[in-house]
């Protein structure tokens, strides 16, 4: 096994004491951006890049790369705790986290996270350093109407997140893509939406502003709402025993977990999508295969599972079109391209072969920054619980300042401070009315991937929709998708036949 | 932590010299920024600007050349729309610059609603002239332009030219090719030049107007063939590519990497950054980048800048008056 050579040599790269300082430095550091609202691991890396210079460039990849890994376990914590996505990769984690820490059990969530995502990462990084060429061409052949595909399936396996109220998902689900098609419309090189000439809107509407609204502060007017501010978190209590019991609990939540690793790697090394859509792909997916899908949304495990399992499985994933074919599957992987610029290094395919010992030390630290940042995370949850244990009337003029630096932070835009405040507002009119609000997050995610890879495969075909059928790759993706979003219908009119059948009987 | 450091050091250097030129009566106070310098870039992060972008940050910090930070704010909005708009209407137009690409020229000619005149932009530096090429992939057997033209022909409109963005740069140049040549390519518009560059490879598209950097590593690797390039004389990176001019047309075309400062910035300031800027220029890592990244365009500043300006504005009106995406 050449590889596993390979990967030795790596993780005794990585084993440098400077590097291993780097490590622990950067999941920390990660940790702390990826729970801040509104920074992200692209903030985190972009802002940090600079620092680098100091160290050489495989050390410098190590430690960006460890941020980035913390992050992803970061951005939990405060979806869990506060209910704000701590960075648009953990919104998901918002719908069951948030819920299961009403009821008291933050502890199962947060250590639900640390686990699920240590897995993720592992089985991404064990797919990686085995098949990181052959998998560099399967991101090759995806095209234009491949990743429509797949994204008319992401929107398929979401469908039923709404509950039963089709409709009702719907209007939420267009919603979200009417605000997703704000801003420049790429295929005509002109602005749409943007209310006369309101600057703010030229650049679209920053997908973090818009779940920052709905989940900061639209659950913040909720909660004030439906418990006057006598919110307490009664069972925020937190022992060994508790943790060990927790771990125990949180291992039921293997399917999702398994779901969330390999999707979510999948999903990554797509150009184009990224941990945000894997983690919601993955969610709906084991919503979807889930015994009792009902319970979701209302504080399953599986739900924090999936969606952390995705989300790192999918950072390590981007990093394999970055290094293999120079082209970034997210943005925070767009940086770190950036800066192997600035170090003189050529991304593409020749890089496994020039810069080995570059390549495989960043591999291995991939395998121990992963480990830190497990032992990080998991040390540091008793004093997330505390923070859970202060009165409502504390933590929300905490929620919401940290919504306001949240939604200022994504663009540095009073116009989106603003935005985000309107949000809130009428995701809480929404919820009041029981519209289902998490469909017009997806569709804001995935309608500014979705549309323009429509458009272009269209242009290909000269306007014939069957590209999407005909095609080797693309056509069983479609088929699949199609199925999906009828067998709710299907479903409701079987339904509404053995009513009537059974009125007409009795 | 890294940048309250900074703040200290650079607040205590800026006393010190502070100190010595009030001790040197008669000598006139170079300007000096007195906080952090916004730094908008005018393309998403990630993509070609953006890098150039930050690796001219990391040499101003480097090399310790400023004693303010540069402080990168990425503004890819409405192709460069939304950071010429807040340019204009920056509240310190000391310490604010920009760095620009084409889309400098051509988003005011497109949308003259937003009121940007570029020659009200304080003329910092020229730091470069990105190259365009035009690259196949190598499984469709074209190895010269002549065989390409012959191809692209028989074709028909079924031949794709994927390019970044809609009446930008790529775009003219599939239009000049599609004008002078009587083709009928179709072109597919995608949001960066990675992408176009992994669509080449993957062969989802049948040509692109990449530039070096951002089709390297498939030009390494062999997965794409450049054909010809749109400079005026051959690039030192492609000795065997030669140039459409070679190929009988007077017509060559870069992209320009150039920084600016906002509209309304004083005298000495402009003074400052075009100081600070030629050096960044003539560090041995800019240089090397231009080198590996096969970078044309002397630098320019001040008037001689501002004539390029002119010039080339002009010529993006003509190019997009012809192509019909402006009356």
């Amino acid at each position: 096994m050449e590889v596993l050579g390979l990967l030795m040599d790596g993780v005794f790269i990585a084993l440098d004491p400077l590097n291993i300082l780097l490590m622990l430095v950067g999941v920390a550091l990660g940790l702390f951006i990826g729970a801040m609202p509104g920074l992200g691991s692209v903030n985190g890396v972009a802002i940090l890049l600079p620092a680098t210079f100091l160290v050489p460039p495989a050390s410098a990849m190590i430690f960006l790369a460890a941020i980035y890994y913390g992050a992803m376990y970061g951005g939990a914590i405060s979806s869990i705790t506060l209910g704000i996505p701590g960075a648009s990769t953990a919104v998901a984690t918002t719908f069951d986290g948030r819920p299961l820490a009403l009821k008291g059990r933050a502890d199962l969530a947060l250590v639900t996270a640390a686990i699920a995502s240590f897995v993720g990462g592992s089985v991404a990084n064990i797919l990686f350093t085995l098949f990181a060429p052959p998998l560099a061409s399967v991101a090759l052949d995806f095209g234009d109407p491949e990743i429509f595909a797949l994204m008319l399936l992401a929107f398929a396996t979401f469908v039923g997140l709404g509950g039963d109220d089709i409709p009702k998902t719907l209007f939420s689900i267009f919603f979200g893509l009417v605000m997703a098609a704000v801003g420049l419309d790429i295929m005509t090189g002109e602005p749409r939406l943007i209310f006369g000439d309101i600057t703010g809107f030229m650049h679209g509407i920053n997908f973090l502003v818009l779940a920052i609204g709905i989940y900061g502060i639209g659950e913040m007017l909720w909660t004030i709402d439906t418990t006057r501010g006598n919110l307490t978190m009664t069972e925020a209590v937190l022992s060994i025993d508790r943790i060990l019991q927790s771990c125990k609990e949180s291992m039921r939540s293997w399917k999702g977990t398994a779901i969330g690793s390999f999707l979510g790697f999948f999903v990554g090394i797509l150009p184009a999508a990224g941990a945000t859509p894997g983690s919601l792909m993955a969610y709906g997916v084991t919503k979807m295969v889930s015994k009792n899908p009902k319970e979701f949304g209302k504080g399953h495990v599986g739900g924090v599972a999936a969606p952390e399992a995705a989300n790192n499985s999918a950072s390590t994933g981007a990093m394999l079109p970055m290094l293999t074919l120079g082209i970034p599957g997210s943005p925070t992987t767009a940086i770190l391209l950036g800066g192997m610029v600035i170090w003189g290094l050529q991304p593409g395919p020749l890089l496994f072969q020039t810069q080995t010992e570059f390549v495989w030390g960043l591999i291995g630290s991939f395998y121990i920054s992963n480990l830190f940042a497990l032992l990080v995370n998991l040390a540091f949850i008793p004093l997330f619980i505390w923070m859970l244990k202060m009165p409502f009337t504390i933590l929300a003029p905490m929620i919401f300042v940290l919504s306001v630096v949240g939604g200022y932070a994504a663009t540095q835009d009073m116009h989106d401070v603003w935005l985000m405040l309107i949000f809130g507002v009428g995701a809480y009119l929404l919820r009041k009315l029981d519209y289902p609000v998490a469909p017009a997050v997806l569709a804001i995610v995935l309608g500014p991937i979705a549309e323009p890879k429509l458009r272009q495969s269209l242009l290909f075909s000269n306007g014939d929709p069957m590209i999407f059928l005909t095609r080797p790759i693309a056509g069983p993706i479609t088929v699949i998708a199609i199925i999906l979003i009828l067998l709710p219908l299907l479903k409701l009119i079987r339904d509404k036949f053995k009513a009537s059948k059974a009125e007409s009987q009795a | 932590m890294a940048i309250s450091r900074r703040h200290i050091l650079g607040m205590a250097g800026a006393l010190s010299i502070g100190t010595m030129v009030a001790g040197m009566p008669g000598t006139a106070a170079a300007w000096e920024p007195t906080k952090p310098i916004d730094f908008i870039i005018m393309a998403g992060k990630g993509g070609g600007a953006d890098k150039m972008a930050r690796l001219m940050q990391a040499i101003v910090e480097q090399e310790k050349m400023a004693s303010k930070p540069l402080v990168p704010v990425n503004k890819s909005g409405g192709s460069g729309a939304e950071a010429l708009i807040a340019a204009k209407g920056a509240n310190d137009p000391d310490h604010t610059i920009m760095v620009t690409l084409n889309s400098f020229f051509t988003t005011p000619l497109r949308q003259p609603k937003l009121g940007i005149d570029i020659m009200t932009f304080a003329p910092v530096g020229r730091m470069a002239e990105d190259t365009f090429l035009l690259w196949v992939h190598k499984d469709s057997g074209i190895k010269t332009f002549e065989e390409f033209l012959a191809k692209v022909k028989a074709e028909g409109n079924k031949w794709v030219m994927g390019g970044t963005g809609k009446a930008q740069e790529d775009e003219l140049l599939t239009e000049y090719l599609n004008i002078n040549y009587g083709l009928k390519i179709k072109y597919v518009p995608y949001k960066g030049g990675g992408t176009v560059a992994k669509q080449l490879a993957g062969k989802h598209i049948n040509s692109s107007v990449n530039n070096p950097s951002e089709a390297l590593g498939f030009y390494e690797s062999g997965d794409v063939v450049p054909l010809v390039s749109f400079t005026a004389e051959r690039l030192p990176l492609f000795p065997d590519v030669p140039t459409l001019k070679e190929k009988g047309q007077d017509f060559a075309y870069g992209m320009q990497r150039a920084v600016v400062g906002a509209p309304g910035m004083s005298d000495d300031a402009l003074k400052y950054y075009q100081d600070l800027f030629a050096k960044v220029y003539a560090s041995e890592k800019w240089q090397k980048y231009r080198k590996d990244k096969s970078l044309f365009g002397d630098e320019l500043k001040g008037e001689p800048l501002k004539a390029y300006w002119d010039a080339q504005r002009e010529r993006h009106r003509k190019m997009l008056t012809d192509m019909g995406a402006i009356k």
